[in-house]
């Protein structure tokens, strides 16, 4: 778009620009991908939101880091109660930059669940779980309680006196639980006494089903946050019915990505000139 | 066109059981070579199944009485020479259905699709959850309950032992388990011992003994199993104490200070050839008296801080197998 502004383009520039766009323009007529996502990335905003409200952003971030880290140590990490513990101990110590990979992992786990925290309580703080938000605030806390749990299933990965016995410890406040708890705890050790079962169903569930889960309510998450709009501070001006209103109406709360009748008329209001 | 049917409406139309049908006999097939046993069967299953399906479906006409339909007629046209009407003007050549109006044949698509679905996704959901559920609460390996312990002569009457060996020699480090026992002399002249389980009735962090123990005397006892049996003396003069929460006990196990809602779980044990043989775990209540002439409360075996009596033990009517 800004490039579109300069008076005189040379021809030169011109090559660059067609053979930059041509690529996009054979994906965008396909798939209309390259549309879905300025859809998503470019999206109008109120006008007086803030830092705060790239709290989520941060917490979908650190989650992308742990993906990626857990990814690679995957590579390294042998699930046995005989090797686990050494093979911690390799990355560590051996593998190039592991214990810098390791330490995102590790430190990034604790980032991740603290920005959880901050988000949840700029969503509360603001009022952004209130009509027509409260879905997304059920599938927020959703996220924050498997978030938890694949912190806790993490924990057991080093197979150190440490983790074991937090394990241990946690496993059985979760066989606490009335009338279901012994089975919950059972489910959870894999048998009656923690093994070498425990080690690998908590790293099945740490590595394959909970970020699993995650991935699929972060979609949801983001796909309400997209159709329902980010809502304004509380203290917005625009949104108590200033002179703006009207453009609050039509900018904030508006329909969803799969009409392409909202995506129309929000590309004719100047959502994309381009 | 089809003149021949004339005003015969045009049931039953085309139909997906003879598919499901030839799925099932190629199941069969498949499942003769693979596994006669299993896949072969579920693929005959199939097969009649939808065998059956596809003849009912078949011979609904002849079994019903169909609904009599009006021939569709329409006005030739005015003129051979009038021009073509493009395709995208004019009525359409199948009505839109009216709301909520629907035609038999997609009903029938939809269902399908839904029920095939349905099918499909429960006959793989039933092995998966069987698989993670089954082995956690299938019968237990009750290799762990008869570790033996050595000469029961390792124990002096009177004195404390603490005693580490593995539940499970082939797993190792991992089942490593420690009890402290006393033997308390004859009873009734059989030996009486009093076996402690060290794990915290709290949330199971391993309780330590509230005295000396003397790492000097360590002794190994080696009865031929790869247990890795360690005796070392000890006097938990001030009984036994949890690090991870403060739990509290006296030499008998029963609950003094701090969280835990019982006291500590006791083992069972046997004498067989003079060797100390230890049994199952099962949880105490508490214990009145001490040494030999000790009552204990005994219960099943529940988890850490689980209830077994009292009014919360309603909280904990049933247990996975042990």
């Amino acid at each position: 778009m800004a490039v579109a502004a300069r008076p005189r383009k040379s021809a030169r520039r011109q090559k660059l620009e067609a053979a930059i766009m041509y690529p996009l323009d054979w994906l965008e007529e396909r798939s209309g991908l390259v549309g879905g996502i300025r859809y998503f990335l470019f999206r109008k905003v109120p006008g007086d939101t803030n830092w705060l409200h790239t709290l989520g952003s941060a917490t979908l971030t650190a989650f992308l880091v742990q993906l990626v880290t857990g990814v690679i140590l995957a590579m390294y990490y042998k699930p046995e109660p005989k090797t686990a513990y050494a093979s911690i101990q390799h990355i560590t110590n051996d593998v190039t930059l592991g214990w810098l990979v390791r330490g995102m992992h590790k430190w990034g786990a604790s980032v991740f669940i603290i920005l959880m925290f901050f988000h949840m309580a700029r969503v509360f703080l603001f009022g952004a779980y209130k009509y027509p938000r409260e879905l997304n605030w059920i599938v927020g806390v959703m996220l924050l309680a498997i978030g938890m749990l694949e912190g806790f299933t993490g924990y057991l990965l080093p197979w150190d006196q440490t983790s074991y016995w937090a394990t241990v410890v946690g496993i059985n406040l979760n066989g606490t639980a009335p009338i279901l708890g012994p089975f919950l705890a059972q489910f959870l050790r894999g048998g009656a006494e923690i093994g070498p079962d425990t080690l690998a169903r908590f790293y099945s569930m740490h590595m394959l089903l909970i970020p699993g889960a995650i991935i699929g309510l972060i979609g949801l998450h983001l796909y309400l946050v997209v159709r329902l709009g980010v809502s304004s501070p509380p203290w917005s001006r625009e949104a108590a019915g200033s002179e703006w209103v009207e453009e609050q109406v039509t900018t904030n709360g508006r329909s969803g990505l799969t009409r392409p009748v909202a995506r129309n008329s929000w590309r004719r209001n100047g959502g994309d000139t381009a | 066109m089809e003149p021949e049917h004339g005003q015969r409406p045009h049931t039953p139309g085309p139909t997906l059981y003879p598919i499901g049908f030839a799925a099932g006999i190629a199941c069969v097939l498949v499942g003769l070579i693979v596994s006669p046993t299993v896949i072969a069967p579920i693929g005959g299953a199939i097969a009649v199944v939808f065998a059956f399906l596809w003849a009912r479906d078949a011979t609904a006409e002849y079994r019903g009485v169909p609904e009599p339909v009006e021939p569709e007629r329409r006005e030739a046209p005015a003129a051979a020479t009038a021009p073509a009407v493009p395709a995208r003007e004019g009525e359409t050549a199948v009505p839109e259905p009216a709301p909520g109006e629907r035609f038999p044949r997609s009903k029938f698509l939809e269902g399908a699709t839904l029920g095939l679905g349905g099918v499909i996704g429960g006959v793989v959901t039933v092995p998966v959850l069987g698989m993670a559920l089954g082995p956690a609460f299938g019968k237990q390996d009750k290799r762990y309950h008869h570790v033996d312990l050595g000469p029961l002569d390792n124990f002096p009457e009177g004195e404390w032992r603490l005693a580490t060996f593995f539940l499970d020699p082939n797993q190792g480090e991992v089942t490593r388990r420690t009890a402290y026992i006393r033997n308390n002399g004859a009873l009734d002249g059989e030996p009486s011992l009093t076996i402690i389980s060290n794990r915290c009735a709290h949330l199971g962090c391993p309780v330590q003994p509230n005295g000396p123990v003397f790492d000097a005397s360590t002794k190994n006892v080696n009865t031929g199993g790869g247990e890795q049996i360690k005796l070392i003396k000890m006097l938990p003069a001030g009984g036994f104490g949890c690090p991870c929460h403060g739990g509290q006990y006296d030499p008998e196990g029963n609950r003094t200070a701090g969280p835990p809602v019982r006291s500590l779980d006791r083992y069972e044990y046997s004498i067989v050839n003079g060797h100390l043989i230890l049994g199952k775990t099962y949880s105490v209540a508490h214990v009145d008296g001490t040494g030999k002439d000790a009552v204990i409360h005994k219960y099943r075996l529940a988890g850490p801080g689980q209830h077994i009596d009292g009014w919360e033990q309603i909280f904990y009517p049933l247990q996975p197998p042990h």
